[in-house]
C-alpha cells in the first residue's frame, strides 16, 4: 500500500447543470494542482451520469462539485444515487457555490462531506481534503 | 523633466509629505492591480484636453453622451427581474409597473438561456430558479399579458437563443397590435462574452455571429426603436476580469459586430446608433469611473475613424450598469448595502444612462423582496439625497480621475493590438485567449486575499465567525418546474403538427444557405407554437453544437 508521501491525491473538479459560473471551479483546481494534487476539470455542463463517469474512470479520492444556478437539491442528490448504484462509496464529496445554509444539513445527511460557500479560502478547502482523503 | 518648476515642487513636495510619516504598508493598486501614485497634478492631465475631455454631449465624449445629463433626465432605474413561470413573472412585473417604473428587464432561467425546452432532461432542477422559463410563444404572451408593449419598454437578458426570443416577442406584440416598428427595448445578443465569459451557448462560434448579424440587419430594417445587441462587459469582470480586460474585450466585441455588419453590407449609420452597452460596477471607486470615461471615448473614436461614421449617434456609447455580484460577501450580508452603494455612485458619476443595484442576500440566492427594496432605494437616494446629479461630470478635470481615464485607454489599446496580432476577436476568442487572461486575474486576485495582501471586510478581515448565518433567502416553488412542463408539453399537443414541421423544414434549409436571414424563418416558427428547443435543435443539425476544451 502507497503512503501519502508517494501517491498523489486525485480530484475532480465538476461543474454540474446549466449554469456558467466557472471562476470558482477553476480557482479551486489550480488551487488544488498547486497543493500538489492531481486535478481532472471536467469542464462546464456536465449531466450527473457524465460527472460519475469521470470519477470511475479517473479513479478519484474526492469530487469537488461546484454549483451557482440553485438546482443543487436536484443535481446533487442524483450524483450521489448514482455513485452509491455504481458501488463508489469511498469518494470524498465536497460542494461549492451559492448554496443557502439551510441546505447544508440535508445535503450532509446524503453524504457530502462538507459545503464551501462564497469566501471560503482555497486552502481551508485544501487542508479539508488531505484531512478526509486516504490514499 | 527635472527642469520643470512644477515637477520639481511635487520632488519637494514628496520628500517633506514622506520624510516623517512614510507611506503605510498596503498595496496602493487598484483592485486590478494598476499601481496608483501617491498624488496627481496637472502634469498627469491629457496634453490635448479639449480634444480628449472636451464637454458633454460631444465628441469623443469623455464627460458624457448627451449635452444636459443628469441634469436634463435622471438615469433609468431597472431592476432585472424573473423566476418561475411566464405567469409569476407577469405578476412581478405588472406590480414593478404599477409602483412607477417605466421599463421592463427581463431574467430567463438556465434551461432558456441553452436553448433547452423545460421538459428536457438537461432542464431538471433548473426550470424557473434562476429566471423565468420560456419555452414558446404561448409563454412570451402570457409573460406581457396585459402590458402594453407599444409604452413599456423591454429588455431581455438572453444570448445564444436570442433571435429565437426575439421572434416570440415580435409575434406576442403583434397579437397585442403592436407593430414591430413600435416596441422599443434591448436584446442582449452578445455571443462573444459567452465564450469569453458567461458560457451559455448554443452553436459554434461563426454560425452564432451569423445569427447576430441577421438580428441586427432585421432589427435595422424593421425595428428603428430597438436594440438587438446589447455588448456586454458585466460577465467578463464577473469571471474574474480587470477593469481594463472589461473595458478591452467589451469594447473589441463591439467593434467585431460592427465590422460583420458592415461586411454584410450595412451602412455603419444605419444599425450604429442601436447599439447598446452593459458593464460592471466594481468597488474600486475611481478605476470605474474612469473605465466608463474611457469607453465612451475609444468607441468614439473608433466609430467615427475607424468605421467612418458620419452621425453622432454612431459614436455615442449609451450604457447599462449592474453593481458587482461578484464583490459581494455571503459573511456579514449586510456590508453588500454599502459595497452596492458605493459601486452606483461609480456608475452615477461615470455617466451610466440605466442602472440595477443587486441586493445584499444574493451571494446566496435570488433576492427577497425586502432586499431588492432596499437595493432600489439606494439609487434612489443617490439620485435625491446627495447632489451628485446636479452638475454634469463632477470628477471630469480631476488630475487623477483624467490620468486614470488615459491609463484605462492605453492599456485596452495594448489588448486591441494582442487581439488583433491572433487575427481577431472570433479568432482569439476560439485560441480561448480573453478566457485565459480572465482566469489568471482571477486566480491572481484570489491569491491576493488569501495572502491577506487585499482585504476583504469580513472574509479575510474583521470577521466573527458565524457570519453568513441567520439571514432568510428566497425558496423557489419546486411545483413550478411542473407547471411549466405541462406547459410546453400542451403547446405541443394543441398545436396544428403539419405547420410546426413545415416550419422546422423551412428553417433548416434557410440554416443550410449562408445568405439568408433566419429571422423571418423564426417568426414563422414563433407563429406554428414551435418551442425554443425544436428551433435551436433544428439548427444544431445544421450548425453543430459548442464545447469548450475544459481548461482551468
Amino acid at each position: 500500500m502507497a503512503t501519502s508521501t508517494e501517491k498523489k491525491i486525485r480530484v475532480v473538479v465538476a461543474k454540474p447543470g446549466l449554469d456558467g459560473h466557472d471562476r470558482g471551479a477553476k480557482i479551486i483546481a489550480r488551487a488544488l494542482r498547486d497543493a500538489g494534487m492531481e486535478v481532472i476539470y471536467t469542464g462546464l455542463h456536465q449531466t450527473p451520469e457524465q460527472i460519475v463517469e469521470t470519477v470511475i474512470q479517473e479513479d478519484a479520492d474526492a469530487v469537488g462539485l461546484s454549483i451557482l444556478s440553485g438546482a443543487h437539491m436536484t443535481l446533487v442528490p442524483r450524483i450521489l444515487e448514482l455513485l452509491s448504484e455504481q458501488g463508489v462509496n469511498d469518494v470524498l464529496i465536497t460542494l461549492g457555490g451559492t448554496i443557502p445554509a439551510d441546505d447544508v444539513p440535508q445535503l450532509k445527511a446524503l453524504g457530502v462531506a462538507e459545503v464551501f460557500g462564497p469566501g471560503a479560502s482555497t486552502q481551508d478547502i485544501v487542508d479539508f481534503i488531505r484531512g478526509a482523503v486516504r490514499v | 523633466m527635472a527642469t520643470q518648476p512644477r515637477l520639481t515642487d511635487f520632488e519637494r513636495w514628496e520628500r517633506e509629505a514622506f520624510g516623517r510619516t512614510p507611506e503605510r504598508d498596503a498595496p496602493f493598486s487598484t483592485i486590478s492591480g494598476e499601481p496608483i501614485k501617491p498624488l496627481y497634478t496637472d502634469a498627469d492631465l491629457p496634453a490635448d484636453p479639449d480634444e480628449s475631455i472636451g464637454l458633454p454631449g460631444e465628441f469623443p465624449y469623455t464627460r458624457g453622451v448627451y449635452g444636459s445629463m443628469y441634469r436634463g433626465r435622471l438615469w433609468t432605474m431597472r431592476q432585472f427581474a424573473g423566476f418561475g413561470t411566464a405567469l409569476e413573472t407577469n405578476l412581478r412585473f405588472r406590480y414593478l409597473l404599477d409602483q412607477g417604473q417605466t421599463g421592463l428587464s427581463t431574467a430567463f432561467d438556465m434551461p432558456s438561456l441553452m436553448g433547452h425546452d423545460s421538459d428536457h432532461p438537461r432542464s431538471l432542477g433548473e426550470v424557473g430558479r434562476e429566471g423565468v422559463a420560456i419555452d414558446s410563444l404561448v409563454d412570451m404572451e402570457a409573460l406581457f399579458a396585459d402590458i402594453p408593449l407599444d409604452r413599456v419598454s423591454v429588455s431581455m437578458t438572453i444570448n445564444a437563443p436570442a433571435a429565437v426570443m426575439l421572434a416570440f416577442y415580435v409575434v406576442a406584440a403583434e397579437r397585442q397590435g403592436v407593430a414591430p416598428g413600435q416596441l422599443a427595448g434591448t436584446i442582449q445578443t452578445d455571443i462573444l462574452k459567452e465564450y469569453i465569459a458567461q458560457k451559455e451557448w448554443c452553436f459554434p462560434v461563426d454560425p452564432a455571429m451569423r445569427l447576430v448579424t441577421d438580428m441586427i440587419q432585421w432589427c435595422t430594417e424593421h425595428m428603428p426603436r430597438w436594440h438587438p445587441v446589447s455588448i456586454s462587459g458585466y460577465h467578463i469582470r464577473e469571471a474574474g476580469s480587470t477593469a481594463a480586460q472589461e473595458l478591452a474585450f467589451t469594447l473589441k466585441d463591439g467593434l467585431t459586430y460592427v465590422e460583420h455588419a458592415v461586411a454584410r453590407g450595412l451602412d455603419v449609420d444605419d444599425f450604429a446608433p442601436r447599439l447598446s452597452f452593459f458593464f460592471n460596477a466594481h468597488v474600486d471607486f475611481f478605476e470605474e469611473i474612469a473605465k466608463y470615461r474611457a469607453a465612451r471615448r475609444i468607441w468614439a473614436r473608433e466609430l467615427r475613424d475607424t468605421f467612418g461614421a458620419r452621425k453622432p449617434e454612431s459614436w455615442r456609447m449609451r450604457f447599462h450598469t449592474q453593481t458587482a455580484g461578484v464583490s459581494l460577501t455571503a459573511q456579514q450580508p449586510l456590508n453588500n448595502i454599502v459595497r452596492t452603494a458605493i459601486e452606483a455612485l461609480a456608475g452615477v458619476l461615470g455617466g451610466t444612462q440605466s442602472l440595477h443595484t443587486n441586493s445584499f442576500d444574493e451571494a446566496l440566492a435570488l433576492p427577497t423582496e425586502d432586499a431588492v427594496r432596499v437595493a432600489l432605494r439606494t439609487q434612489q437616494i443617490i439620485a435625491e439625497e446627495t447632489g451628485v446629479a446636479n452638475t454634469i461630470d463632477p470628477l471630469g478635470g480631476s488630475y487623477f480621475i483624467e490620468a486614470l481615464t488615459d491609463r484605462m485607454e492605453e492599456r485596452a489599446y495594448a489588448y486591441f493590438a494582442k487581439i488583433d496580432e491572433l487575427g481577431g476577436m472570433v479568432e482569439a476568442v476560439k485560441q480561448g485567449f480573453p478566457q485565459r487572461e480572465i482566469a489568471d486575474a482571477a486566480f491572481r486576485y484570489q491569491q491576493e486575499l488569501e495572502s491577506g495582501e487585499r482585504k476583504l471586510v469580513g472574509v479575510n478581515s474583521y470577521s466573527e465567525g458565524n457570519d453568513g448565518e441567520g439571514i432568510s433567502t428566497l425558496r423557489i416553488d419546486p411545483q413550478l418546474e411542473t407547471k411549466q412542463i405541462n406547459r410546453v408539453r400542451a403547446v405541443r399537443e394543441r398545436r396544428d403538427p403539419e405547420g410546426a414541421k413545415a416550419a422546422l423544414e423551412r428553417l433548416e434549409q434557410g440554416a443550410r444557405d449562408e445568405h439568408k436571414n433566419l429571422m423571418p424563418l423564426l417568426l414563422e416558427a414563433a407563429r406554428a407554437d414551435v418551442t425554443e428547443g425544436e428551433i435551436i435543435s433544428t439548427l444544431q443539425s445544421v450548425f453543430g453544437k459548442y464545447s469548450e476544451s475544459p481548461a482551468f
